[in-house]
């Protein structure tokens, strides 16, 4: 059921544009990133749907109901800021009190929902406590708490884990998906951290230069990038040209002396072949020829840095024993047809695809 | 689940066929305006009417027995510009203002600097020191200067004891005597605008040239020295600004015999009356001070914009 | 590293001494018992610190000068919030004019303010009255105050607003639940620094003032023009003994260097 609408929604800045008419929909109790590098339009997106910004253009409806029409304070959105944005003079429980409070909630039940609140982010023991008091990861539950407390018909959360240190957010990125399905409130989670958003989202939206690059579940926008920069956004990847041609047996792409099937439909001429590091193996026909140039042990495998006439490959093999080729050792490679995406080798996205290494 | 995302970068839209309605706007322009509103009349009325009013008394004339004319002319800066005294007391403002920068930085400077490498509870203290007078009235502390100077005689008593001089130098009503008292009131001035400057200076550089083979003297003049040049500027132009226009100090100082643009201009409105002479003094000060703050400002922004960004 | 050497010791003992001497020697003629000028070289005596208390005069002016200084500084707060949250918060066409006019006092010597002020109160009958001091420190002290208050409200994270906006509190609502108490040190101290101004202030206020409504500065200065006697060291050394009071607290509370930076006038 389509719950949240984003149609042609833009913002313009004095000489760019940070968010060109972005169109999209979210299902009721969805959890949804937008992802990209910083000034991709991510934050400006959530801040026009937040109502702190002002849309140049577009629309915004929420259960069928416009949202831009709605100043922000009367949009019953909750908001969990980067900065997490608590008020340094109230107490953990009096910041969580504080929308009830304007919704005008009795106290009885305030304080009710005040304790249930705390209790869902682990925190039923430091209500009294300031925000001054507290770390950075029960900071960022106090923030999640207040924002959940009103029951808001959807939560955004900008760049929420950001400022935590690495183990903390592994844990927060649990904690978050297990209280989203508690709750089942439909969450727009902004962030440049792909490995966050692949690990929270059930959908990820891949932005660049205030545009949509590509909506996916994050496995199918891993394994089949719409284009070059989503191919470099998500994880390492090897961007290989070669020439798409049709053909009585299908459509192949020719890479240096290698010839691969492409089952996506690509129109023929200039192309472009995308596979990632840990699908590559060393084969004996039929894959690529090149020269190890460097190899490098890193605990639970081994990178390697192939020469080849298509350009340098990457390529990453598990340390379990089988023999694996030395330096300047002369070896061929290959993948799966399957484990690979064509595209067009349209230049804006190679561009782009720059921009973002 | 819907895929129902568009906007892909391969099918750029037209920007005017498919042009969304404009929304609605939430702020209200006036907001602003409307915070400011109390400010703005209370300037309006309080600052840009007295001072627009006292531009229109200096073109006035003034006679003796007929009092103010009401009579638009520039014959009052004509008199002001043509007249040896009215040029020596505003040489004499100027060159006090000059002496007094010039000593406010070649003393506050260095004093901002040794501060910063004070320790902790020593440097505290003595900030509180060197700042503290700032907030004492300076009639007091023109005061204790006028006690130093005459009463007591207690500076030329310490001189000759050290040896320095062999007779009493004369203090009061001297423009040594109100350079000195000047620079006591306005050196904290120069120390504050140093300090900003150095709170920006990484100790570590003062160490690299030191490992680089640099001796104190040149790290001094190469590394510190130029980073903290546009902070004892802008010190200066404030120090200058403020001397130039200084009051009490060079009234109870100075005395009567020794004049400064100030002080003419209170003896032009409450001794001799002539309110017109009086307010052309104010507004000759005024643009001075005006040109001489903004225009160095600007010099000092254009010429040192590239280090402090 | 990095620690002073003797000279630079030297060098800075001499100018705390330089800074302090004139201090000192006011305090220390106040508490002479000789019936002239002189240092307290035969035992201190407090019959100065008495002799005030027959100036009904200098009590008066203290007691005006106190008053005159809560009121100006208040009145000013009441306007310097408002408009630091205007430059603060808003773009807006004007934006920088208006700041710009906001501090335009501290570029005008205070010598031509007390002029401009003598002249216009005189026209509207304003002249050596309580209100004209009061209006004439609110201009020259609003620039302090507001910079603090904008210091306040610029370091202050937007975005805590932001959320009491998405919990649903309305822009007034806001501004007293959240900004307020976020900004209130700075309001407090731009008030602190606002009277200190105001009660400080004696060029300007020479020409406002009237032999009625006077400020302790103003009658202090009249004073010494005419003479000066152990009479005028004992009220300076009041008035220096009630600032550095002031100035320790002050210093415990906001931190003085902070409050200080851009502080200004003869």
């Amino acid at each position: 059921m389509t719950y949240l609408v984003l149609d042609q929604l833009t913002k313009r800045f004095a000489n760019w544009t940070a968010v060109d008419r972005v169109s999209l929909t979210v299902e009721k109790g969805e959890l949804i990133s937008l992802l990209g590098p910083s000034g991709c339009g991510k934050t400006t997106t959530l801040q026009m749907i937040a109502g702190f910004l002002d849309a140049d253009g577009g629309r915004v409806t929420l259960d069928g109901q416009d949202l831009l029409a709605k100043k922000p304070n009367e949009r019953g959105l909750g908001i969990v800021f980067q900065s997490y944005a608590l008020f340094p003079h109230m107490t953990a429980a009096e910041n969580v009190a504080f929308g009830l409070e304007m919704r005008r909630i009795n106290r009885a039940d305030r304080d009710r929902m005040v304790a249930d609140a705390l209790r869902l982010v682990g925190l039923d023991q430091y209500g009294d406590r300031h925000p001054r008091r507290m770390s950075g990861g029960q900071q960022q539950r106090v923030a999640l708490a207040r924002a959940l407390v009103i029951k808001p018909s959807l939560l955004l959360l900008d760049e929420p884990l950001s400022n935590l240190d690495a183990k903390m957010r592994e844990e927060m990125q649990i904690e978050l998906r297990r209280i989203q399905r508690t709750v089942g409130t439909t969450m727009i989670l902004v962030t440049h951290d792909q490995s966050e958003a692949m690990a929270l989202s059930d959908r990820v939206v891949v932005m660049n230069k205030g545009r949509i690059q590509q909506v996916a579940t994050p496995q199918d926008a891993y394994d089949r990038p719409a284009n070059a920069f989503v191919a470099n956004f998500l994880g390492r990847t090897n961007l290989l040209p070669g020439m798409v041609a049709g053909g009585p047996a299908g459509t192949t792409i020719t890479v240096a002396d290698s010839v691969w099937p492409v089952a996506e439909p690509v129109a023929p001429g200039p192309g472009a072949l995308a596979v990632r590091p840990e699908k590559i193996g060393f084969v004996d026909a039929g894959g690529l020829r090149g020269t190890v140039q460097a190899r490098v042990f890193q605990g639970t495998q081994w990178l390697f840095e192939i020469e080849t006439a298509a350009g340098r490959l990457m390529v990453i093999r598990q340390h379990d024993g089988s023999p694996l080729p030395a330096e300047q050792e002369r070896v061929m490679v290959g993948w799966r047809p399957q484990d690979m995406a064509v595209m067009p080798a349209d230049p804006e996205a190679a561009g782009a695809s720059r921009e973002a290494a | 689940m819907s895929m129902a995302a568009s906007s892909e970068t391969d099918a750029p839209v037209p920007a005017t066929a498919a042009a969304p309605p404009p929304p609605r706007r939430h702020r209200w322009p006036l907001v602003p305006y409307l915070l400011s509103a109390p400010g703005l009349a209370l300037f309006a009325v309080l600052l840009l009417v007295p001072l627009t009013m006292t531009f229109l008394l200096s073109l006035n004339s003034f006679s003796f027995y007929g009092g103010i004319q009401d009579v638009w002319q520039w014959g009052n800066y004509a008199d002001i510009i043509a007249d040896d005294y009215f040029h020596e007391v505003f040489l004499r403002t100027f060159r006090i203002a000059a002496l007094v920068t010039v000593l406010c930085a070649v003393f506050g400077a260095p004093e901002a600097y040794i501060l910063r490498r004070m320790k902790s509870p020593w440097r505290g203290l003595c900030l509180l020191v060197v700042l503290g007078p700032l907030l004492i009235s300076v009639v007091s502390r023109t005061l204790g200067w006028a006690l130093l100077f005459g009463s007591t005689g207690l500076v030329n008593q310490g001189l000759m004891a050290l040896g320095i001089i062999a007779t009493p130098i004369e203090f009061m009503y001297t423009e040594t005597g109100v350079v000195i008292a000047l620079t006591h009131v306005l050196v904290p001035f120069m120390v504050l605008s140093v300090w900003a400057s150095l709170q920006r200076l990484d100790p570590q550089v003062e160490n690299a040239a030191l490992s680089l083979g640099a001796g104190p003297l040149t790290v001094m003049r190469r590394v510190v020295l130029p980073q903290i040049i546009p902070g004892i500027l802008s010190g200066s132009i404030i120090v200058f600004a403020l001397a130039a226009s200084a009051f009490a100090t060079p009234a109870i100082i100075g005395g009567r015999r020794l004049k400064v643009a100030a002080t003419l201009a209170y003896d032009e409105f409450l001794n001799t009356l002539n309110w017109p002479l009086g307010a052309t003094v104010a507004v000759l000060l005024l643009v001075a001070n005006v040109v001489i703050i903004v225009g160095c400002n600007r010099l000092v922004e254009r010429r040192y914009k590239q280090v402090f960004e | 590293m990095n620690r002073n050497g003797p000279i630079a010791l030297i060098f800075h003992v001499l100018f705390l001494g330089f800074l302090l001497a004139p201090i000192l020697i006011v305090c220390a003629v106040a508490f002479t018992p000789e019936g002239y000028l002189s240092l307290p070289t035969n035992g201190l005596s407090l019959r100065w610190f008495r002799a005030i208390g027959d100036n009904p005069e200098f009590i008066r002016a203290f007691k005006d000068s106190l008053l005159l200084g809560a009121v100006s500084s208040t009145l000013a707060i009441l306007v310097a919030v408002p408009a630091a949250l205007a430059i603060a918060r808003h773009q807006f066409f004007g934006r920088e004019a208006i700041q710009a006019l906001f501090l335009s006092p501290l570029m005008v010597p205070h010598i031509v303010l007390g002029i401009a002020f003598l002249r216009f109160f005189t026209m509207i009958g304003l002249g050596g009255t309580f209100a004209g001091l009061v209006l004439s420190h609110v201009i020259i002290i609003l620039p302090f105050a507001l910079r603090l208050i904008l210091a306040a409200s610029t370091g202050m994270d937007r975005a805590v607003e932001n959320a009491a906006a998405s919990l649903g509190a309305s822009s007034w609502t806001c501004f007293r639940r959240v900004t307020l108490p976020l900004i209130l040190p700075g309001v407090a101290s731009g008030w602190v620094l606002a009277f200190i101004n105001s009660f400080d202030e004696v060029t300007m206020t020479v020409f406002i003032a009237s032999p009625e409504t006077t400020t302790l500065p103003v009658r202090l200065f009249l004073y010494i023009q005419d003479n000066i006697d152990p009479l005028v060291a004992a009220v300076s050394a009041l008035l220096i003994f009630l600032t550095v009071g002031a100035m320790l607290v002050l210093d415990r509370v906001y931190g003085l260097e902070r409050l200080l930076v851009g502080k200004g006038r003869d």
